[in-house]
This record gives C-alpha cells, sequence and structure tokens, in this order.
C-alpha cells in the first residue's frame, strides 16, 4: 500500500479528515523549506503537497505566482525540490509528500529520470497541473512501475465521462477545484462542491480532497463535511509572506492548528 | 506530399500541439472545438467570414513585384504579398475577425486578448467596436511602456488595456493573464489567441483563419509571373502570418519554405527571440514545442528589436514542419533586419514592419546567388508606422 493510501486508510478507520496545506518549494528561501514542512506536519497536515517553482504558473493566482518568482530568484530547479523532499524524508518516514508543479521543468528532466529520483527522494505521488488525463497517460505508467501516486484535478465543469476517465487513472486522491478560476480566489459555492463531490463519488472509491478557495478552519470545516481532504495553499503563503524574518515556520504551524482542531471536531460530532 | 491533413483528432502535430492546461479549461476548449468544427464546414459562416475580410479588411491584399529591390541584388525576383494594406497594418486582422465571428455564434458578449507589440491587440479591440462586444486585453507592463501608441490606440476603440506586472511582464506573461481571466469568465468570455500557438484547436483554428493569405497568394502568383515561387519566406515569433502563407503551399513540394526568426543582436550573444533554431521542445501555453528555455526548464526572457517576434514559444505546426524537413528556419538579427527596413523604404516606397523585415531580410541575403528568372515570394506581414520610434531611435533622431 502506497504511503498516501494507507494515510487515507487510517484516517478513515479514525473518522477524520485530511489535512493538506500547500507551499511552494524554496519559498521565501531554499533553506527553509524543509522546516516550513516540519512545521505542517506540527501544526497538524496529513500530506504535503510541495510546489515545483516554475516560471509560467498558468493556473496559479497572484499568491501562488510571487511564491514561485521568490523562489526562482534562488535558482531553485526540481533538482533542488527533490534534494528537500531527501532531506525532509531523514526525520519523517510517515507524511506523503505530493510534488505539484508544471510540465516543462519535468519534461527537461526526463519523465523517466523524474520518476526513479522522484522514487529515491521519498515522494510518493505527483500533480502535474497541465497535463490533463489525455496528456498523462506515459507519466501514469513510470509512476506505478514505481508505486508512486499519479495525482489528477477535476473542476466543476468536469462531465461524468471525464470524471470516468479520471477516476481511472488517477491514483492516491483526487483533487476537486472548487470553483472556475486561479488559486487563491476567494469565492466558493458549497452547495456546488457537495453536489459534485457526491457525484464523483459515483465513479471512484479514491479519497476526494477540495481545493482553491479555502482560506480558513470555518471554510475548512464546511467543505470537509463533504470531502475526505482540504488543501490550502494561497491563504497559507500569505501567512509566510506576512511572517518577520525566521519567524515563518512558528507562523505555519500556529496558521494550521486551529483547522486541524476544525476538522476533528467534526469528527467528534460524527462520532 | 500529396495529403496533409494535421494536426489529428487530439490536435497533435507529430509530437507537437497538445491540449496541456489545467482540468479548469478543458470544458471551455471542448465547447470551443465543437462550436468551431461545426463553423468551419458551414457554408453561411464562411460566406460571412469572407464577406468580412473583403469589405471591411479590404481583401484580396495585392502581390506585388518588388523589381528595384531586385534588381539591386541582380538575382532572384522578389514578389512581396501585401499583408500590410489591410485594415488594422497587419495580417492579425485575418484571424481576430474569424474567432469574433465565432465568439458571436458562440453567444459570448465579451473577449480577450493577449498582446505584445499591441498590434493583435488593436485588431481585436478594432472588431470588438464592431461587433459590439466588450474587450479586455491583457499586456505585459514592459510592453505599456514600450507601446504607448497602441495601447491608446486600443483605448480609442473601446477597450480596457490591462497591464500585466508577473513574471517577466511581457507577451508570454500577459498570455497566462489572459488563461487565467477565461478560466474565471468561462461562461460569458471568448479567448481570442493572436497567435498558431495554445491549445488546440488555437493552432489549428488560427492557422485556418490566416491561410487566406497562402490561398490568395497562389493564385496571384500564377496570374502575375504564370508560376508558383521558388520559395516562400515569412517571419516567425509565434508563426501565424508564417503558417497562413505557408499552409497550402505544404503539399507543393518544389517550393521551399523559409522561416525567419529573430536573432536580435546575434545568436550567440543569447539575447535573440530564435526558438526553432536555438531553442529545445518542452511545454508551455497549452501545447508542446520548441521552447526558449534553461537548462531547468524555465522560460527564459527574449531580445528582439521587433516586439512581435519577443516571444520564447511557437506554433507547434513549426515545430513539426522544421522535424519533418519541410520547412527550414533560420535567424537574422536586428542590424540585418534593419538594413531591409531602409532598402524596402528606398527602392520601393514601402515602410513595412520590422517583424516583415526579418523576412525580407533572409530574403536579400539569398536572392544574389540565384539566377534571374528564380522566385522569392516574401510575406509582408505588416506595415512600419508602428515602428517610427524604435527606428528613429536607432538612427540617433529624436520625434515626438
Amino acid at each position: 500500500m502506497s504511503r498516501i493510501a494507507a494515510t487515507f486508510e487510517s484516517l478513515r478507520n479514525r473518522g477524520r479528515k485530511a489535512l493538506i496545506p500547500f507551499i511552494t518549494a524554496g519559498d521565501p528561501e531554499p533553506g527553509q523549506t524543509v522546516a516550513l514542512m516540519r512545521a505542517s506536519v506540527a501544526g497538524g497536515a496529513d500530506v504535503i503537497e510541495l510546489g515545483v517553482p516554475f516560471s509560467d504558473p498558468m493556473a496559479d493566482g497572484p499568491v501562488i505566482q510571487r511564491s514561485s518568482e521568490r523562489a526562482l530568484k534562488h535558482g531553485v530547479s526540481l533538482k533542488d525540490v527533490l534534494g528537500y523532499v531527501r532531506e525532509f524524508r531523514k526525520k519523517d518516514a510517515a507524511t506523503p509528500v505530493v510534488l505539484m508543479g508544471y510540465a516543462n521543468p519535468l519534461e527537461t528532466m526526463g519523465a523517466e529520470r523524474f520518476a526513479d529520483a522522484a522514487q529515491a527522494a521519498g515522494v510518493d505521488g505527483v500533480l502535474v497541473v497541465d497535463y490533463p488525463p489525455e496528456e498523462a497517460r506515459r507519466l501514469v505508467e513510470l509512476l506505478d512501475a514505481r508505486r508512486l501516486d499519479t495525482i489528477f484535478l477535476l473542476s466543476p465543469t468536469t462531465t461524468d465521462a471525464r470524471m470516468e476517465e479520471v477516476a481511472r487513472l488517477g491514483r492516491g486522491y483526487l483533487y476537486y477545484v472548487s470553483l472556475k478560476g486561479v488559486t487563491g480566489a476567494s469565492h466558493i459555492d458549497l452547495a456546488e462542491v457537495s453536489a459534485r463531490t457526491a457525484r464523483l463519488r459515483q465513479f471512484t472509491g479514491l479519497p476526494v480532497g477540495v481545493g482553491f478557495g479555502i482560506r480558513d478552519a470555518a471554510t475548512a470545516r464546511t467543505v470537509a463535511a463533504v470531502a475526505d481532504a482540504v488543501v490550502i495553499g494561497s491563504a497559507l503563503i500569505q501567512e509566510i509572506e506576512k511572517a518577520p524574518r525566521g519567524k515563518a515556520a512558528a507562523r505555519v504551524t500556529q496558521f494550521l492548528a486551529p483547522i486541524r482542531e476544525a476538522l476533528d471536531s467534526l469528527a467528534a460530532v460524527k462520532a | 506530399m500529396r495529403i496533409y491533413d494535421l494536426p489529428d483528432a487530439s490536435g497533435h502535430f507529430g509530437q507537437y500541439g497538445g491540449v496541456f492546461v489545467a482540468e479548469t479549461l478543458i470544458h471551455a476548449l471542448d465547447e470551443l472545438k465543437e462550436a468551431y468544427s461545426r463553423c468551419r464546414k458551414d457554408p453561411e459562416f464562411l460566406a460571412e467570414f469572407a464577406h468580412d475580410l473583403k469589405h471591411y479588411v479590404g481583401r484580396p491584399t495585392p502581390v506585388y513585384h518588388a523589381r528595384r529591390w531586385s534588381e539591386r541584388f541582380g538575382g532572384a525576383q522578389m514578389y512581396l504579398k501585401r499583408e500590410d494594406l489591410n485594415h488594422t497594418g497587419a495580417h492579425k486582422i485575418n484571424n481576430v475577425i474569424g474567432q469574433a465571428l465565432l465568439a458571436r455564434r458562440m453567444g459570448k458578449p465579451r473577449v480577450i486578448a493577449e498582446t505584445g507589440a499591441g498590434m493583435h491587440g488593436v485588431a481585436a479591440a478594432t472588431i470588438a467596436a464592431r461587433f459590439g462586444m466588450e474587450c479586455v486585453v491583457y499586456m505585459g507592463s514592459e510592453d505599456v511602456k514600450r507601446q504607448l501608441q497602441n495601447v491608446h490606440r486600443m483605448k480609442l476603440l473601446g477597450a480596457t488595456v490591462v497591464p500585466v506586472e508577473s513574471g517577466s511582464k511581457t507577451l508570454k506573461d500577459a498570455l497566462n493573464e489572459a488563461m487565467r481571466d477565461w478560466v474565471t469568465h468561462v461562461e460569458n468570455t471568448f479567448y481570442i489567441i493572436g497567435t498558431v500557438a495554445g491549445p488546440h484547436p488555437y493552432p489549428m483554428m488560427v492557422r485556418d483563419f490566416q491561410s487566406v493569405i497562402g490561398c490568395e497568394a497562389k493564385e496571384q502568383m500564377q496570374e502575375l509571373a504564370g508560376r508558383q515561387p521558388d520559395a516562400v519566406l515569412a517571419c516567425v515569433g509565434g508563426g501565424s502570418n508564417a503558417m497562413g502563407i505557408f499552409y497550402p503551399y505544404i503539399t507543393e513540394e518544389e517550393v521551399r519554405l523559409i522561416g525567419v526568426e529573430a536573432a536580435g543582436r546575434g545568436l550567440e550573444s543569447g539575447k535573440h527571440a530564435a526558438t526553432l533554431v536555438a531553442g529545445r521542445p518542452g511545454v508551455l501555453h497549452g501545447n508542446h514545442t520548441y521552447l526558449l528555455q534553461d537548462e531547468n526548464g524555465q522560460i527564459i526572457e527574449t531580445h528582439s528589436i521587433s516586439a512581435g517576434l519577443d516571444y520564447p514559444g511557437v506554433g507547434p505546426e513549426h515545430a513539426w514542419l522544421k522535424d519533418s524537413g519541410r520547412a527550414e528556419y533560420v535567424a537574422v538579427t536586428d542590424e540585418e533586419a534593419v538594413q531591409a527596413f531602409h532598402d524596402l523604404c528606398r527602392l520601393e516606397g514601402i515602410i513595412p514592419a520590422l517583424e516583415s523585415a526579418h523576412a525580407l531580410a533572409y530574403a536579400a541575403k539569398i536572392a544574389p546567388r540565384m539566377q534571374k528568372d528564380r522566385i522569392l515570394l516574401v510575406n509582408l506581414s505588416g506595415r512600419g508606422d508602428k515602428d517610427m520610434h524604435t527606428v528613429a531611435q536607432r538612427s540617433g533622431i529624436k520625434i515626438q
């Protein structure tokens, strides 16, 4: 069983929902990434989505764009990102790490070389934003062969036929984008999210994570009522932006802790 | 090559092209693909398009035998396809009319566009004014500073110009931002891409709309010279004017196709925009194609005297034509392009766009080595009024 599957199984057994923070590797500077990953775990993260910076993050809003630019100022490469994961793994064998990014850095490294390197570094899953299923078959094969999960996005406009296809190719969990737009937008339609995730479950037994537009404990709690996991990116990166030098890690833990509590209170209510 | 039927159903030209976008855009692209595949075979749509090209744009544009310029080199005869005579001053309007008609059919009242030098933005603003559509143009803030006149033109035409502050603040970032707008306002918005790049069906659709250039030229060459040219030349940034004139010639294998990229300050300087000549394949802006990128796969900034060629990607069909050997791609420097610009002004009374001057410059390089009965057809994709400042500055002249 993959580390991601094991994590979700254990959560399910305890009636709990997963908290998945997203941070951009190398932001605000390369030396802090591993510390921020550990701080996320301390704040209650079950899975970490680690962004691979790219010069042209077409699906991201201004907050994540800025984080990518900050990382690129330090010349952070995909190879460096794999290095951070290797470092993280030295002291944390349990928390799954999912790399999230765009196709070109991966294509530059070569898909096969990337798959080998990711496995060796202790990566658990890969989400390539601009690889819809049609263009991702080879990557899925390469990652499957190394027991790494390929994570896919679904959106409010995804048709049933595509849901079926994505469910067939997806591994680990499915990532439902809760709104039409880019990361960090502020509106989220809960009725829509609820209807969509319910529909999605007709096609898949995989856990369903929801992201884009979740900002705090209150939104996380509501979304978690219909999802298996909530993903928090832009709001967390804003915290890192605002933190005084050297205080980002503490701030990450502080920011995530009440969200963790809110998710767990949901489990307590159900139990 | 008797039959040419690319792209395939999934939008690939061999290994190039495709649909490399986030899931959030797939539905919009599927909708567009469906609408376009209906319209491209609909006689009513095609008649409407042809009518607008004739009565609003002023087509057909002539092919002109540039005798004095040809004589200067003592070799091949040069013919120019006069896209500079189109309404708004360049070939861009052909494609914009096609897409705007499609937007209207799809019931989208709002159009958005990206622009670099501003020519595509002006064309989009023009059509939006005529069709009574809302128009938003994304333009890198660096380009806004360099092209104030075009910014003003767009505003006069009723468009909103949004300066883009992210990344390198140029054309590629404007394209990213337009995509972000589209994904957010997908129900009422049509994204008019200005070149043969982007996710499928854009490369095919823009090529189809621009192929009017090559279709006309083929007939006109027959009329004027009694035969087809030995080579067709066009400048390549994203590659829409080149695809437009190349496309009807792809199956005519005796005609050489030559795409001319911007070598800027010289390929060895690293300050250039010669994607096909000096780049390598990768994924950007929704398609797999040649890119200018660093060793980690980050997209790098480009340099050219002509803003219209200043793009780190290129249409995927050009990538395929290069690898298959059907077309050749070369690059000329800023200096060579400016020389050709001045020559055409002085010898023919035509002020070409600096973009088009790249194609002219390469024609000037190969013409002297050719017999006098050989023919070169150059796509004069736009006029140079917009470049007065750049050229004057280079000659040390200050104009208001």
